[in-house]
């Protein structure tokens, strides 16, 4: 009897074990495409890049740390101008029921990878659109001289100019390294567009099909070269409600959902089917004075308005408490945030006293631009115009609120047309450059991206050496001075770094919260 | 019946022009650049934006982007997404059969409930079974769509556990498509009977949330017609002949009866085959209802333009198909083309 229950426990073990673990993820959104070269949007590159792909570097998982991947190691020369990789060997492509591989990844798919966005005559340069905008945003075309292919396995960059955050630009979805063999046989068969549909890459998941608007299926890397993942299959189920993504949960039809409601949190941490892992948000929300016009070119106008407006109140009402005050441009989680900036108070006595000194005695009538989107660094713009035109009425300052449809409203701050404007940013690569210089640089102001219109001699000094000297400490000191030069000059309230939330069931462990807000189901067990 | 088609062929070229014409002039009018919806918060240089735009062919003359555009309608070409890069005509058909699915289901709920509430109602006029049906169907048509879908999944899907919350079949089942119509493509999988058991399951909550509306409508209009018919002269001369009230109605009334609720139902059937927008975001149903939206967000103009030609195509056929209908159920009509 004792050897029969021995032989039944057997058996039954043997069959669990050999279920296949499929993981079901409620997405928010289809994905545009499935090539991250192409895509700006979360879901794109949470169905791309992350599964999929790998590139030669990638970001530690749940931090901002660079950590090597398909390059083992690299060098950079004093000028910091030169960067040399060594590449990973055996690192295999997937193979598919449209592409088998013959051959390991090399340097030749990193040169087709990058000549393919940076080069107007490759064959690929312009199939599916040939929009590669983080590559031409982050301005990489004219940073690239050249590329060379120096063996198989060693690849060098050669760059126009010093740029530190390099690195780190390596390890975002749009340097993501493609197959050139692929490339190549679907060029032969004149089926170019495949590429970016039916993708193949050397990541944990392998893709293998892609039903518009509804669901996307992949299968375990079993030669994945960080080891398989512990999951067999992987399903994106596309449900962009946030309401039924919620109910799906609780019925057990995922065991994860994209971008929970702030208002859902509670009940979903009440409930022990349910668990809500938190990260500190790689964002931050913020209000900009348009520095070009009356009289928000005045310092002491801004720092009155900095005094004036209650951002606690903010935090509970707008972020339901889930959010940090904000006293830097950059998050409390970068590297070289200023502890030692001193925050403006909540204290409108003060602000009335130097807007009078700025010779403001009565106040003043202005335009403040609130969000007409949900960000998670801004949920609710309207409402959070409603308080901040009756903070600023304490003052004396009319506010009138104006909004337009998002496009349009990026067009016309773009412009500059406004006066105050509510705004954030998500950050992309985790180096303070890309807050400091892509949102209040003075190239900037021409891009696009510097909505205060602010351009002060002082802090692009130091935000340009930071980006020339590549010794970290270095950095830092100028990164503090910066934000030094920032709070005392206020060319924005800087109002939250709101937290990001992932709702999921208790069968889910291992899952690291990214501070991108990215998804990487790689490292995850299902229970 | 002849005389019906070819007035509609000679009607559908203006039709289309018209169609095309206020589609590509009304989304230029709309407040919204898709450069800047792509870029957001990002910004980029001016050169990038001009890329960008020449890209897209949008820095040409509208005029000129114009007449392209209707020489390419005219070869059967819709254009390219924006967004996804794929031919618009691909794209709405790989999304058409699941709104097919979906709208008809719903008209055949709301077809087999609606006339028999409406001859219910009809025959037990003024009866409080007349007022219980009757204040349904202005409840159902009066109900918040978005509201009404929730209380269901909350009741049947998350309590009960009796349906699926969303989607379209089990994520489970990996359907090959070969016709895009699940309950078709079903019988070609290994596990044909439980994937179309799935797809029954899933759809049980959309269609009855679709179709509570036209329900409701075709209630109303059943009766009203009914209630119509019945005072005529023919009706009377039945009843005087003897015959009982069933009879009367349905072998008398309802056919008769019938010409306004046709109507009715091919005008609805028009509007539910060409996407439900609600419906399908809450239900995650993956048809072009929500595509649509979503292309009008992203100011997706290749989209926009070609779908609503699409849609104006689709609407133009099933009203032909109504209007033949129509002149099969009245013989006026019938007698007259």
């Amino acid at each position: 009897m004792k050897s029969l229950i021995v032989f039944l426990c057997l058996v039954m073990s043997c069959m669990v074990a050999n279920a296949a673990k499929t993981f079901v993820y409620c997405s928010e959104a289809s994905p545009k495409i499935f090539n991250p070269q192409l895509g700006t949007d979360g879901p794109t590159f949470n169905a791309s890049s992350r599964p999929i792909y790998n590139r030669l570097l990638e970001f530690k998982a749940g931090t901002t740390e660079v950590i090597p991947s398909l390059a083992e190691s690299w060098t950079v020369n004093d000028k910091g101008t030169l960067y040399t990789f060594k590449l990973r060997k055996n690192v295999k492509f997937h193979t598919t029921t449209f592409f088998k591989p013959t051959r390991s990844f090399n340097a030749d798919d990193v040169l087709f990878s990058f000549d393919r966005m940076r080069l107007k005559e490759h064959p690929y340069h312009k199939v599916n659109g040939g929009l590669y905008q983080y590559f031409d945003g982050m301005n990489m075309g004219a940073l690239l001289k050249n590329i060379k292919k120096l063996d198989d396995y060693t690849i060098s960059f050669e760059l126009t100019k010093p740029e530190a955050p390099f690195l780190a630009n390596l390890a975002m979805d749009f340097a993501s390294i493609l197959s050139k063999e692929y490339g190549d046989f679907l060029a032969k068969k004149n089926q170019k567009d495949k590429i970016d549909l039916e993708p193949v890459g050397t990541g944990p998941f392998i893709f293998k099909k892609y039903v518009k608007d509804n669901v996307i299926r992949y299968t375990a890397n079993k030669e994945y070269f960080l080891g398989a993942p512990n999951l067999d299959n992987l399903i994106f189920s596309i449900t962009p409600d946030a309401n039924v993504r919620f109910q799906k949960l609780k019925a057990g039809e995922c065991h994860f959902i994209a971008e929970p409601s702030p208002a859902d949190i509670p009940k979903i941490e009440s409930d022990k089917k349910f668990k809500v892992e938190s990260a500190d948000g790689l964002n931050v929300g913020y209000l900009a004075f348009n520095t070009r016009k009356k009289p928000f070119d005045n310092v002491l106008v801004r720092q009155a308005i900095n005094l004036a407006l209650n951002r606690d109140a903010y935090i509970e009402a707008i972020y339901l408490g889930k959010a940090k005050k904000a006293k830097n441009p950059i998050p409390p989680t970068m590297w070289s945030y200023n502890k030692n900036v001193k925050a403006y108070e909540y204290n409108p006595e003060k602000a009335k006293k130097l807007l009078a000194q700025a010779g403001y005695k009565n106040g003043f009538s202005a335009e403040l631009w609130t969000l007409p989107v949900s960000r998670p660094y801004n949920p609710n713009g309207k409402r959070m115009g409603e308080m901040m035109q009756a903070d600023l009425a304490k003052i004396g300052i009319k506010i009138k609120l104006v909004t337009y449809k998002w496009a349009e409203y990026l067009k016309r701050a773009a412009n500059g047309e406004h006066t105050l404007l509510q705004l954030g940013w998500t950050g992309d690569n985790g180096d303070p450059d890309n807050f400091l210089n892509t949102l209040l640089g003075c190239d900037a102001v021409e891009n696009g991206s510097n909505f205060a219109k602010w351009c002060d001699k002082k802090f692009q000094y130091h935000i340009e050496q930071a980006k020339i000297v590549t010794q970290l400490d270095q950095r830092i000191k100028h990164y503090m001075k910066a934000q030094e030069i920032f709070k005392n000059q206020a060319p924005w309230v800087t109002l939250a770094h709101s937290t990001v939330f992932k709702a999921m069931s208790k069968k889910v462990k291992g899952y690291k919260a990214s501070p991108f807000g990215a998804e990487s189901f790689y490292g995850v067990v299902l229970e | 019946m002849i005389k019906i088609l070819r007035q509609r062929f000679f009607a559908f070229f203006p039709t289309l022009l018209g169609v095309s014409l206020l589609a590509f002039s009304l989304i230029r009018l709309a407040p919204g650049d898709p450069v800047m919806l792509m870029l957001g918060e990002r910004g980029g240089t001016p050169e990038v934006y001009e890329k960008m735009r020449t890209s897209l062919g949008l820095d040409q003359p509208i005029l000129w982007q114009y007449l392209k555009y209707i020489g390419q309608v005219l070869t059967g070409d819709f254009g390219t997404s924006i967004v996804s890069q794929r031919p618009v005509l691909e794209e709405f058909f790989d999304r058409f059969p699941a709104t097919v699915e979906l709208g008809l289901s719903g008209m055949i709920f709301a077809i087999l409930l609606g006339v028999p509430f409406g001859l219910i109602s009809a025959a037990k006029r003024k009866s409080p079974v007349d007022y219980t049906l009757m204040g349904g169907a202005l409840l159902g048509y009066s109900m918040p769509i978005f509201w009404w879908a929730l209380v269901l999944i909350m009741f049947f899907s998350v309590n009960l556990g009796w349906t699926p919350v969303s989607g379209r079949v089990s994520v489970m089942y990996d359907v090959e498509a070969v016709t895009g119509f699940l309950f078709i493509d079903s019988w070609f999988s290994e596990d044909s009977w439980e994937i179309f058991k799935s797809g029954l399951h899933h759809l049980l909550l959309p269609a009855l949330v679709l179709g509570t509306i036209p329900l409701a409508v075709v209630a109303r209009m059943t009766r009203s017609s009914l209630l119509e018919v019945l005072r005529e002269d023919y009706i009377r001369t039945a009843r005087a002949k003897g015959l009982n009230e069933k009879r009367v109605i349905v072998t008398h009334a309802l056919k008769n009866a019938l010409i306004p609720i046709v109507t009715v139902i091919g005008l609805m059937l028009g509007t539910v085959l060409t996407g439900a927008i609600l419906t399908e975001t809450i239900f995650s149903w993956p048809g072009i209802g929500r595509w649509f939206v979503a292309s009008v967000e992203a100011r997706d103009y290749p989209v926009i333009q070609g779908g609503i030609i699409l849609i104006a195509l689709t609407i133009m056929l099933v009203n032909l198909i109504v209007d033949l209908i129509y002149v099969w159920v009245n013989p006026l009509l019938r007698e007259h083309s």
